[in-house]
């Protein structure tokens, strides 16, 4: 059975003080993982070529939590991983913070590899979060980038 | 029939409100709630129900959530 925590928070975060927490508290006595996928997405200050000074992000509480783990449950029953960490931020983000970190434990790389990858991917276009984007001329807009329709 | 209706982010701004109770004895799907509605939603608007993804022909029980927001854009 793996440990898989998925957490959605307004407060700035450190990708890398969270993995730490992560592998001491859950990981501790497990000797037989041998690998660990990270991906974090950081804010850019630049987005189709306009000055971003901060960034506003929305969700669905209930219905994100809820979709990333239906995206990592069907990932990881095809590559299967011990362990699967998601910390995605909400409310207001400055360029250059962590958007959101997704890790994968295995005892081998493909694994972890793959299911980082996947699960990534799945939250991207389906997990129901939207940005807003606050540029230095000040205009104010939401991100509308085309997703695939994540409809089943 | 008693349909809870939430908005989220472009859409909610465009509703003017987050949430709202829909009454209806004429509603069995999602699509008939789309064809009571007051404003019509963009072509791309995705819709849930309970919190899962949908379509406009799945059905409808008294005390549902649909939800209507635009494509989303996380990670």
């Amino acid at each position: 059975m793996a440990t898989i925590l998925i957490r959605i928070d307004s407060t700035p975060i450190s990708a890398w003080q969270l993995l730490d927490q992560f592998e001491q508290e859950h990981l501790a006595d497990n000797k037989l993982i041998g690998a660990c996928s990270v991906f974090t997405g950081k804010m850019r200050s630049s987005n189709q070529d306009d000055e971003v000074v901060t960034m506003t992000l929305e969700h669905y509480p209930g219905m994100t939590e809820q979709q990333i783990r239906t995206q990592v449950d069907a990932v990881i029953s095809e590559h299967p991983v011990d362990a699967c960490l998601i910390h995605h931020r909400v409310g207001e983000v400055k360029p250059g913070e962590t958007l959101v970190l997704c890790a994968t434990w295995s005892a081998h790389r493909a694994q972890s590899f793959r299911a980082c990858e996947e699960i990534f991917e799945g939250l991207k276009s389906t997990a129901p979060f939207w940005k807003k984007e606050t540029l230095k001329n000040g205009d104010i807009r939401w991100v509308e980038t085309n997703t695939k329709n994540p409809r089943p | 029939m008693t349909i809870t209706i939430k908005y989220f982010a472009s859409l909610r701004e465009a509703q003017g409100v987050a949430e709202r109770t829909f009454n209806s004895s004429e509603v069995t799907t999602v699509a008939d709630i789309i064809a009571q509605h007051e404003m019509a939603f963009p072509e791309n608007t995705l819709i849930s129900v309970n919190q899962v993804y949908a379509y406009p022909e799945t059905t409808l029980s008294s005390g549902d959530e649909v939800a209507f927001f635009p494509p989303v854009t996380g990670g």
